[in-house]
């Protein structure tokens, strides 16, 4: 009897041996040259019934203090969003589940409308004119937009506000040297980037990366870092927040010409950083340059409407060494997660889900008894800044059953002493009272 | 059917947000939404309808039979969706202090060791996000091991088969290299005359899927690594093809420096109509400071993340991969144990069994026992009929199974890339051999049969062309294009 999932009998097997003419199984692996081939046992841990692995399983995942067993206000990119009920049962469908990528429309028409109609959200969302099916994650498509915009400018400069998520940066940074880019950095000043130091750093690049709301939570000047590097002929592009998109103007009104970030907020689990969907949009002037998957409509045989996987001419598959990205494994069904937590907030939602975020920010920043490392206008995170290493603050909260938030230092220089605070709509005034005590109670 | 945005009815709504019944603080007015979005306004019950009218006008493994070449669509346990929901995983932040993550760091941990165990490879890293991007990591890591030996700029070309994936020669170009492709004999190997005319001082590496994507495994796989290697260059193992051979022979022994895996492939991620997946990268030991950071390490008995590698490429996804991957493909693992060798074992048997059915039937370019899959010809179909490889496929759709991967590989024309996998019983075989059968006499018969499919799908043979050629992407709200008939 073998383990897993394996569905042929004895007898299948020696009916089947027959029918191809073999006398055993190593017949058919005859073709392995026989230095390279592996004789014995692997050496992995012993295979398990499925009550045994649910019970190993629990108990690993026991090992470790989710949010739901430490009253915890950390964010930094991945956030504790309430993911609706009807998102985990649509994601199970196993005709979403278990397809792969939608080669043959006929057979695939669900998944296509539905990335129809996940490009059609980001689009709105973000005031762009072209979504693609989704990039890796929030951090991928930043470098994606590199790559667009070297290709649409012919530059080879690209600027990042250091306030944009340092992550992103990193990624940036490990693909440039392959994409022939040189990557500078703008330094923040009081919390937020000056426009006047992005136009000059703009000058002769490709691309501006700058964040809305920035990393430290706070609210940048996005129409003038957007315009300042547009007038630099540089692209503009917004690193943005789905969640703020109901209470904060999309990058498209302000003159952007890509607009990328994380999904996570909108439909995803945490699930210890993945996986999650990146977005990414642009003007339509870079459709024919955007990576991955795109889907289109069209009409059938009939004249009736349809979706199909569009403009493939820019893919790996077609186009090969000249295609626009390697691309192809996308992260479509965390995208689906979002469209569907998109359409049950709908319009209202969203802009609700952003003011109660904001309003539990601001009940944060009077109770907090700590300073507001920046004197800016916030989204869903507040800086404070602790009379004692962040990290420390943190354990010692931790300790009292609160985790207190991100520790900058681990980040930026000179920020020890900076807590970075997340609120959620998950997060009540009662908890906020309590991490405030916790916070008061571990800095005196 | 109608769009989630035609169904839309203003005011009408859904999910509701808590209100705490507190201030809200200004938003400045330059940086305030002028208009809201247009998302949907629906009912739940309505939105829940949607997205199931939805999945029935989808096809996934869970459907039918699913033979997609090179995809591996295997039977996706849903035991691994349970474990991956519990709280200790979804809901674990990914900025948790180390203290705060053991059973998640111990079990990527353990997802290393058996992933290096499979590589014959003893290092590994779980940061990329699929089977590409391993495929560019694969790639800064040469980048990185030659600079560090003071040859990064004598060195600039990697080799790719004919054969090869296209994500390799894509690859090969993000990465800042100049491709170089090598031919395939009539027998599928790499053909090594043409290897050796190649490499040369300038040559970084090789990227190639064994078994190749014809379904056949190299036979002169040692010497083509050791052309490689004599001249100091890397081999790097695309593992799209990995269920051919876990247990039964290990990329590591047969010469390669650098191997992905496809997590959603050989390990039953579900791909979920495009992703996720996860592509691992595992590495020779000399490799081994070049892999991305942070790497998952232990210390006695404790795990923790080191980001103290100063000759790491950096970076190449969020926080330490896709953890959410990770749990089900380790619990795919674990179902299995040393086992695996027979996951592979059957996979081979059963894409055999259907090549033995089909060979009278149809053309079968490369005449040899297969690997995993294989590929067919409908070359003399149309020839004879003027029936495509295209028409083959939109019919099996009638039979209510998925088509085979169509046009690839590039070599074969007319190309029907069949991948049945280890989880599909003897029966359903027989029955997709039937039906072979059956589209190649219609295909004499009543050729309009198969031009015209499919003929049982909720919409007819789609205009692909006419998408490229004037592409709408996004829905324009207020225009109303015609849908076929719904209750």
């Amino acid at each position: 009897m073998t383990a897993g999932y394996l569905s042929l009998t004895d007898r299948d097997r020696d009916e089947m041996l027959a029918a191809i003419g073999v006398s055993s199984i190593d017949d058919l692996f005859a073709q392995i040259p026989e230095e390279v081939r592996f004789a014995g046992d692997l050496d992995v841990p012993p295979a398990l019934t499925e009550v045994e692995l649910i019970r190993h399983l629990e108990e690993l995942a026991a090992k470790n203090v989710h949010t739901g067993v430490e009253l915890s206000f950390l964010g930094a990119g991945i956030y504790d969003h309430h993911v609706p009920a009807i998102v985990d049962m649509i994601l199970q469908r196993g005709e979403f589940l278990t397809a792969y990528t939608p080669y043959q429309p006929e057979m695939s028409q669900g998944v296509l409308q539905a990335i129809f109609e996940y490009q059609t959200a980001i689009c709105e969302l973000t005031g762009m004119d072209v979504s693609n099916a989704s990039g890796y994650d929030g951090f991928t498509v930043a470098a994606d937009a590199c790559y667009i915009a070297k290709h649409a400018t012919g530059r080879t400069r690209i600027v990042l506000a250091e306030t944009l998520n340092p992550q992103a940066r990193e990624v940036v940074k490990t693909y440039a040297p392959g994409f022939g880019l040189e990557v500078v950095e703008v330094a923040h000043e009081g919390g937020v980037t000056d426009p006047a130091r992005i136009a000059a750093a703009a000058e002769g690049a490709a691309a501006v990366i700058f964040p809305q709301p920035n990393f430290f939570g706070c609210l940048e000047d996005a129409p003038a870092l957007a315009a300042a590097a547009r007038e630099a002929g540089a692209l503009a592009v917004a690193h943005v927040d789905l969640t703020s998109l109901g209470v904060l103007e999309a990058p498209g009104a302000y003159g952007c010409d890509m607009a990328i970030g994380e999904g996570q907020s909108i439909g995803n689990a945490q699930s210890y950083g993945g996986p999650h969907y990146g977005f990414l949009a642009s003007r339509t002037d870079f459709i024919r340059r955007l990576p991955g998957r795109i889907v289109g409509q069209t009409t059938d045989l009939n004249g009736d409407r349809g979706f199909v996987l569009t403009l493939q001419t820019r893919e790996q598959h077609i186009r090969r060494e000249k295609a626009t990205s390697n691309m192809t494994t996308n992260q479509t069904l965390l995208a689906l997660g979002g469209l569907v937590t998109l359409a049950w907030l709908g319009p209202q939602g969203l802009r609700e889900l952003g003011e109660t975020c904001m309003s539990l920010v601001g009940y944060a920043r009077e109770r907090i008894p700590l300073p507001a490392a920046f004197d800016q206008p916030v989204f869903k995170e507040l800086a404070v800044r602790t009379p004692r290493p962040a990290r420390d603050v943190i354990r010692e909260a931790r300790a009292l059953g609160v985790h207190p938030g991100y520790a900058l230092g681990r980040d930026y220089e000179g920020m020890d002493d900076v807590l970075l605070v997340a609120l959620t709509e998950k997060r009540t005034p009662a908890d906020i009272d309590r991490l405030a005590d916790v916070l008061a109670e571990v800095c005196s | 059917m109608q769009l989630i945005y035609e169904k839309s009815q203003a005011g009408r709504r859904a999910g509701r947000v808590p209100d705490y019944g507190l201030p809200v603080p200004e938003v400045p007015a330059e940086l305030a939404r002028k208009e809201p979005p247009r998302l949907p306004e629906l009912a739940e019950n309505e939105i829940v309808r949607h997205f199931t009218n939805l999945a029935d006008r989808n096809f996934g493994v869970d459907t039918g039979f699913y033979p997609l070449g090179s995809c591996t669509m295997k039977y996706n346990p849903r035991v691994n969706e349970r474990v991956a929901r519990l709280p200790g995983f979804a809901s674990l932040h990914p900025h948790q202090e180390d203290d705060g993550a053991q059973g998640a760091l111990e079990l990527m941990w353990e997802l290393q060791q058996i992933l290096a165990e499979v590589a014959g490879l003893p290092a590994v890293t779980l940061q990329p996000a699929a089977g590409s991007q391993g495929e560019l990591t694969g790639l800064m890591l040469m980048r990185a091991y030659f600079a560090d030996r003071g040859e990064g700029d004598q060195r600039d070309t990697i080799m790719t088969a004919d054969t090869a994936h296209g994500t390799n020669p894509a690859s090969v170009t993000m990465a800042g290299y100049r491709l170089v492709k090598v031919a395939t004999t009539e027998r599928g190997n790499l053909d090594l005359d043409d290897l050796r005319a190649k490499v040369d001082e300038r040559t970084t590496g090789l990227m190639l899927t064994n078994p190749s994507t014809l379904g056949l495994f190299d036979e002169d796989i040692e010497e083509v690594a050791e052309i490689f290697h004599s001249r100091g260059a890397l081999l790097y193992y695309d593992g799209a093809n990995l269920n051919a051979v876990v247990g039964k022979s290990r990329p590591g022994d047969m010469g390669f420096d650098i191997v992905h895996y496809n997590l959603h492939k050989t390990f039953s991620q579900p791909h979920g109509g495009g992703g996720p997946g996860g592509g691992p990268v595992a590495v020779r030991a000399d490799l081994e400071p070049f892999l991305p950071s942070p790497q998952v390490v232990r210390d006695g008995e404790a795990f923790r993340l080191d980001r103290d590698r100063p000759k790491s490429i950096g970076r190449v996804r969020g926080f330490a991969g896709p953890f959410g991957v990770f749990v089900r493909s380790y619990a795919y693992m674990r179902a299995h144990g040393a086992d695996l060798r027979a996951m592979s074992e059957t996979a081979v048997l059963n894409a055999n069994y259907v090549l033995a059915g089909l060979r009278d039937d149809y053309e079968v370019p490369y005449d040899r026992l297969c690997m995993h899959e294989f590929v067919l010809s409908a070359r003399a179909l149309k020839k004879e009929y003027g029936v495509t490889a295209l028409d083959v496929a939109k019919r099996l759709m009638d039979y209510g199974v998925h088509p085979p991967t169509i046009y690839f590989p590039l070599v074969v024309p007319e190309a029907l890339m069949i991948e049945p996998t280890e989880t599909e019983p003897k029966e359903r075989l027989d029955a997709f051999i039937e039906v072979m059968k059956t589209i190649a006499r219609e295909a004499a018969e009543s050729p309009e049969l198969l031009k015209d499919a499919p003929h049982h799908r909720p919409v007819r043979r789609l205009d692909e062309v006419k998408a490229a050629k004037e592409p709408i992407v996004k829905h324009a709200f207020g225009e109303r294009p015609r849908v076929e008939a719904e209750v």
